[in-house]
């Protein structure tokens, strides 16, 4: 498939979004539920939400790059009883709109309990919206991912896996970016954020592993036997029917050699995962450091994306072998 | 989705001669009609671009010297299951109930791609001028048109087709030409793993055979050969009679 830039720029900015606003509903929890006295100003988590917001909003200007009738994209969000694509139409402004909510009853310090436990312990206002914020980050992963999940006719794209590693990825994106953001400010909450980037990055990269090697070993859906009927072992295609172009030989073909595929593979497998990580564990705490990590990280999973589309490969290939 | 009606193609691939004849009518009618238009880019030039309904291929089976060639028409197959109209995040693509036809609704459409992704057989086009994703319709603003004669109610490439491999006709009804073709002729849907049921169906190519044995080429008997006698009878003949 041809990667579409517009769609790397809004998968991997609404995925460092989605991890940080999830990074920030935990570090409130770990804040909440620990022992210790320790607790963060609600401007912490204000600007916190503002910077997942801004990532939020950028996805979903590149989005609308993706389309050439822009000003009808209010009617994507139509069809969600049978489209995961109009399902992520509906989240992405719905989580939005609870970033807004969580960052802003931080920010107005409007955080009356809601129920009293046993030990003294409160569930407050701001962390109940954060619980809703979390699932619909969860919802918001599902929907991205399922989006190419469900296209049975790539096979590379057809698997679990792609929704998992975009959750992922996405997490391990915006832990980073919590952990670079919390040290910035020299918060509590910096180790528990260096821990976790940490083990989202294996994981990361572990999901994105299991993927490459399911792709390198991959059966094709379809031969051209199926795809035309001829009850033959041996059949090629002499034309595709025009010496031109077309879309089918534009959208599904990504016109780069397999030895780009392949750098581009090595570069974000080391711009992606060890290279943050390496940055990561070794500027424990170093907010210098940690940003440059998040900044590697995101150039690494841009590339990351680009092969996952470069990668796929349509059954409707079979049909466009050769202009003759 | 069972429709009652499903309009379909039935294409014989042992008749098609790979001539383009219904590629250029499709883009001549549709181009100007209510599917239109379909704008080509650059097309004089080096590098020439452009929206097509339907597209002949050709393919080459089998090992040489035993080789045959197939010319292959490949349009929309109006699937009875779909896979393109869900995934629409607008509704634009839609399957009409009435007659079983896929078709893309322009003024809704905002040009995402998705649907064509979700097309095994490449079938739609996206128009890039009007940003609008595009595909067959079966003709549908001709084969409904009451101005035109009973017989010419039919798609461009059908009414083009020089041999006439192109078959147009309603598959749930058992008694339409499409259907005979199917079941008498070995009708068969294209890549039929991907369970999308499509309506169109096509027609195997088929050897033609005829068995010529060597007593066939000797004629034995012939009754207008000039060079034997011919035969004598005893008495006169009514030839006879009648010649004084």
């Amino acid at each position: 498939m041809r990667p579409a830039f517009s769609v790397l720029f809004l998968t991997t900015l609404i995925g460092a979004g989605q991890g940080l606003l999830i990074a920030l509903v935990a570090g409130q929890l770990f804040l909440v539920v620990g022992t210790g006295d320790a607790s963060l100003s609600g401007g912490f988590y204000a600007v916190g939400s503002l910077i997942a917001l801004v990532l939020l909003a950028l996805g979903l200007l590149a989005s609308f790059f993706h389309l050439a009738h822009p000003m009808r994209a209010w009617r994507a969000a139509t069809q969600w009883r049978t489209s995961w694509l109009s399902r992520e139409v509906i989240a992405l402004p719905a989580l939005m709109g609870l970033a807004v909510l969580y960052g802003g009853l931080h920010a107005l310090g409007w955080d009356g309990p809601l129920m009293h436990f046993a030990n003294g312990k409160s569930l407050d206002l701001t962390m109940a919206v954060g619980f809703v914020t979390v699932i619909a980050c969860l919802a918001l992963f599902l929907c991205t991912g399922m989006i190419y999940a469900c296209v049975k006719f790539i096979r590379e794209w057809h698997s679990v896996w792609t929704v998992i590693n975009y959750t992922m990825m996405g997490l391990a994106s915006g832990f980073v970016l919590a952990a670079a953001y919390a040290a910035s400010l020299g918060t509590v909450v910096t180790g528990l954020y260096v821990g976790t980037a940490l083990v989202l990055i294996v994981l990361a990269l572990v999901g994105r592993a299991i993927s490459l090697w399911r792709n390198a070993r991959i059966k094709p859906l379809a031969t051209l036997r199926g795809a035309i009927g001829a009850p033959h072992q041996n059949i090629r295609q002499v034309t595709q029917g025009f010496n031109g172009k077309s879309f089918n030989t534009k959208e599904f073909f990504h016109g780069k050699s397999p030895e780009t595929v392949r750098m581009l593979t090595t570069f974000f497998l080391a711009s992606g995962f060890a290279a943050p990580f390496a940055l990561v564990a070794l500027g424990m705490g170093s907010a210098a450091l940690l940003w440059l990590a998040f900044l590697v990280q995101y150039v690494g999973l841009l590339a990351e994306r680009w092969v996952f589309f470069a990668q796929g490969n349509h059954v409707q290939n079979l049909y466009y072998q050769r202009k003759g | 989705m069972a429709n009652e009606k499903q309009l379909a193609l039935v294409i014989d691939l042992n008749v098609c001669v790979g001539c383009h004849a219904c590629v250029t009518s499709c883009k001549e009618w549709n181009t100007s009609g209510w599917a239109g238009p379909l704008p080509d880019q650059d097309a004089y030039g080096k590098d020439p671009d452009g929206v097509f309904f339907n597209r002949v291929q050709t393919f080459e089976c089998g090992t040489f010297p035993d080789t045959e060639t197939v010319h292959f028409p490949k349009s929309c197959l109006h699937c009875e299951d779909p896979p393109c109209v869900p995934v629409c995040p607008t509704g634009a693509s839609y399957k009409r109930e009435s007659d079983g036809i896929v078709l893309v609704d322009y003024d809704k459409c905002i040009g995402c791609k998705y649907c064509s992704w979700n097309c095994p057989y490449g079938a739609r086009e996206f128009d890039e001028i009007t940003g609008v994703m595009k595909k067959c319709t079966l003709c549908v603003d001709r084969i409904y048109d009451e101005t035109l004669p009973p017989d010419r109610r039919k798609p461009a490439c059908v009414l083009a087709c020089p041999p006439g491999a192109r078959l147009f006709g309603d598959i749930k009804d058992p008694t339409s030409e499409a259907s005979k073709a199917i079941r008498d002729n070995g009708g068969y849907q294209l890549m039929p793993e991907a369970g999308t049921s499509p309506a169109n169906h096509y027609l195997p190519r088929r050897k033609t055979q005829s068995v010529v044995h060597e007593d066939q080429l000797q004629r034995a008997d012939n009754p207008l050969s000039r060079e034997a006698e011919p035969p004598k009878f005893g008495g006169p003949t009514i030839d006879d009679a009648s010649q004084w």
